[in-house]
């Protein structure tokens, strides 16, 4: 053997590494989320499609461009970009104008991501961000539903789909009236619910054959999405666990105390954007707490307060907001819930 | 006793399952590897004071004989590795990466190395003292890696006491069999040193732990216990780092070491399987320690097995019996897990080497720049010690260092590198640790 033709490379243990990756996290997330979009555009057709387009599209180029100028090596590749594409599209309505999709998707970028410093850094949901700055941006378009399985879908877009930038969305309630299907109407569960006292089906909740958002609706497919990622160990189980667990209490609580005006919690759990928020968004791991103990807190201030806003505040649905300021309590559910380490006496501990 | 087939698989929680990569080497009987053209000795390649050198440029040596005295009580003796002249005593490289004086010995090539030193002793007419004086003689120190001092162990501090005696065999670590061949191929010789330490703890209970990987090794063990000697064997999860004491201690006794406490804070006190075995053959014949088992393995090795080596062989002359391939590789000194990279081909087997690793290039991760983290908390699940990698390796990002030693627990780390291994980030965190406590280490010294 002669030693001098070796070269010795120097590294610090451990020597072995887990095959596992932030790409390939990432890209299991964007694997999972794939059925859900594709059932979105089977529901609402070419304007569900051109929206999740649009949306991925505004993200990414602005992740490029803030990357470009911050002089980094882009991280496009790392896939968590695609994901935040994806969710804005999926939590907005179908028939959203696109020129806005787009803003949003700059917005959920810059002032949600780059703003911070990029991948890991973000104290909120991206996806989220630009969603709230479209609602409170544009009030009307962002509650403007457009029917599911209308006709004409995969031919035609939802007029207000193809807005002019910077121009007012046509009113669609004509021409939604003209497509829908017997038994379709325009409205969400939630709102019908709240506005009119009417409750939607379980099943029909379940299967996803109601209006809503672009990828809200199929209550069982975001289930088994979130199975999937638990399975290959992607997603910590407790969070979604935690916030629907508590979302069903709550609501439970309300639905006793007053049945004839509260809903049951069944339609509480598989309503609106709950499922969507519970597994892809409040699951974020950035956004979440680390401790064994913070994530069921975290967990928990999201699914109740997603009820509390739902029955006692102005909107129909609270995901959004609740998912925000679980946010925002992370950091400090994390230095509340330090474990209790090895050999460390309980008086010792806080 | 043997409980290896009831329901109770002690265990302790969090921690990992890396691959295990033992069957290169863990059916290859000990075989002895040829002694070298020269050894290197360290004076300092155990934990504590470093030996102070008996011999002198020129002196000649016969193998087993002393060539360094302890410098204190924590601290041990060394003995010549091989019959042969001293060269000089210079600067070498040791496996923990610092120049430390060592004993150069060019080896007589025609001499036949046996071992003319010793004579036996009855260990049986000692007390606990002289018992724990026999054992410092031996120079015989923790050969699992951590290379502390064994007699010291047997001197139990003012106030405490032992119940437990808890012989490790777990060997955690992947790719590493040398522990499992001894048990396999020596059990007597464990039993030994298990008696001759018993005597001086003066325990009531001993337990051999041992992974569930390794059923031969529980098995040869069961067969040669006597029910008079009141050994148990007790099997435990595979699982890294079951081999650490606190760890071990959790699963068999289920007791906690106190943070910054010794197992005898709990009545328990640990050695490994080869420790023990030294014990029970050097003790008796009152010898030094001048040979150990080691596992040269690895996919960049030709010829992967378990060698009987001459303590003090550079690893040139260990890669040049084993067969190292060609091309880039990582040669390290230990397991995977905690083992360091090699500096230098002149390093020598020390006392607490358990084996060699030699990885090629492309088994290793090409992407190793750290990305940013993304609190994904897997680390917090690995931690063994429960401790939070994930806010440590933010603090010492931006140096708070204080912080992480007074809030956040550093000091209890014991680097075994579950943190790194799952970081999908590829965040060298131990290694922020490690420096990190070092540097914790020196404020402390230069503050009082």
């Amino acid at each position: 053997m002669s030693t001098s033709t070796h070269l010795l490379e120097l590294q610090a243990s451990p020597h072995l590494h887990k095959p596992m990756t932030v790409d390939r996290i990432m890209y299991q997330v964007i694997y999972a989320l794939a059925p859900v979009c594709l059932f979105s555009v089977w529901q609402f057709g070419i304007s569900a499609l051109a929206l999740l387009l649009t949306c991925t599209v505004a993200c990414v180029l602005t992740e490029r461009l803030f990357c470009w100028m911050g002089g980094r090596p882009s991280t496009i590749s790392d896939g968590s970009i695609v994901i935040t594409g994806l969710l804005l599209a999926l939590t907005l309505p179908p028939g959203f104008p696109l020129w806005m999709a787009a803003v949003g998707g700059f917005i959920s970028v810059a002032l949600g991501k780059a703003l911070f410093g990029g991948i890991g850094f973000n104290v909120f949901n991206p996806a989220l961000v630009g969603r709230a700055f479209l609602q409170a941006s544009f009030p009307v378009a962002i509650t403007t539903w457009s029917p599911s399985f209308a006709s004409n879908r995969f031919t035609e877009f939802v007029p207000s789909s193809l807005t002019v930038p910077f121009c007012t969305p046509p009113s669609i309630d004509v021409w939604a009236q003209s497509v829908a299907i017997d038994g379709f109407s325009g409205a969400t569960p939630l709102a019908l619910q709240k506005f009119g006292q009417i409750n939607t089906d379980l099943w029909q909740l379940l299967l996803g054959m109601t209006a809503g958002s672009a990828g809200e609706t199929c209550a069982l497919l975001l289930m088994a999405a979130g199975i999937y990622l638990i399975a290959r160990n992607i997603m910590d189980w407790r969070i979604p666990a935690a916030v629907l667990g508590s979302a069903f209490l709550v609501s439970g609580v309300f639905y006793f105390v007053n049945p004839e005006v509260n809903p049951n919690p069944f339609f509480m759990l598989f309503s609106g954007g709950l499922m969507l928020g519970a597994v892809f968004m409040a699951s974020d791991m950035v956004g979440s707490p680390v401790t064994p103990a913070g994530v069921w807190i975290y967990g928990a201030l999201i699914g109740s307060l997603t009820v509390i806003i739902r029955l006692k505040g102005g909107l129909p649905d609270g995901v959004m907001y609740a998912i925000l300021l679980g946010n925002a309590a992370s950091p400090l559910i994390d230095q509340w819930t330090q474990p209790r380490i090895f050999g460390q006496r309980k008086a010792d501990h806080g | 006793m043997l409980t290896l087939f009831n329901g109770w698989r002690g265990t302790f929680s969090h921690g990992l399952h890396p691959p295990e990569h033992k069957e290169l080497t863990a059916d290859k009987a000990v075989t002895r590897m040829p002694f070298p053209d020269v050894v290197y000795v360290p004076l300092s390649q155990h934990t504590g004071a470093p030996a102070e050198a008996l011999v002198r440029p020129g002196q000649e040596v016969v193998r087993g004989e002393p060539v360094a005295k302890a410098a204190g009580f924590v601290s041990v003796p060394m003995h010549a590795p091989v019959t042969g002249k001293v060269r000089e005593i210079t600067g070498i490289p040791t496996p923990r990466g610092q120049l430390v004086p060592s004993i150069v010995i060019d080896v007589y090539p025609s001499a036949d190395q046996t071992i003319l030193y010793g004579a036996p002793q009855d260990i049986d007419a000692m007390t606990p003292d002289e018992l724990v004086a026999a054992v410092q003689d031996t120079g015989v120190v923790g050969l699992g890696g951590a290379a502390f001092p064994t007699h010291v162990k047997l001197k139990v501090p003012e106030g405490k006491s032992v119940d437990t005696i808890i012989v490790n065999g777990c060997e955690c670590e992947p790719y590493l069999t040398t522990d499992h061949r001894l048990m396999v191929e020596q059990p007597e010789a464990v039993l030994k040193g298990l008696a001759v330490i018993r005597k001086a703890l003066d325990a009531e209970r001993a337990i051999i732990g041992i992974e569930t990987n390794k059923p031969d090794a529980a098995l040869a063990l069961n067969n040669v216990i006597k029910p008079e000697d009141r050994v148990e064997v007790h099997v435990v999860e595979t699982k890294y780092p079951q081999g650490a004491e606190k760890m071990l201690i959790k699963s068999l006794l289920n007791r906690e070491i106190p943070a910054g406490g010794l197992p005898a804070d709990v009545g328990a006190a640990v050695f490994n399987v080869a420790t023990l075995a030294q014990i029970g053959e050097l003790v008796p014949k009152n010898q030094g320690l001048i040979e150990r088992i080691i596992t040269v393995t690895g996919e960049g090795i030709e010829k992967p097995g378990n060698y009987l080596v001459a303590l003090g062989s550079p690893i040139r002359h260990v890669l040049k019996c084993a067969g190292l391939k060609q091309g880039k590789s990582r040669v390290i000194f230990g397991g995977p897990m905690m083992g360091s990279a090699i500096v230098s081909w002149d390093t020598p087997i020390t006392k607490g080497v358990s084996g060699i690793l030699v990885l090629p290039r492309p088994e290793l991760d090409t992407t190793t720049t750290p990305r940013p983290c993304i609190k994904c908390g897997a680390c917090v699940q690995a931690c063994p010690i429960h401790l939070n990698p994930c806010f440590l390796g933010q603090l010492a990002r931006v140096r708070e260092y204080d912080r992480m030693a007074d809030e956040f627990h550093l000091m209890d780390c014991f680097e075994c590198g579950c943190c790194t291994y799952v970081c999908p980030s590829d965040i060298p965190l131990v290694q922020r640790f490690r420096v990190s406590k070092q540097i914790v280490r020196e404020g402390k010294a230069a503050a009082s």
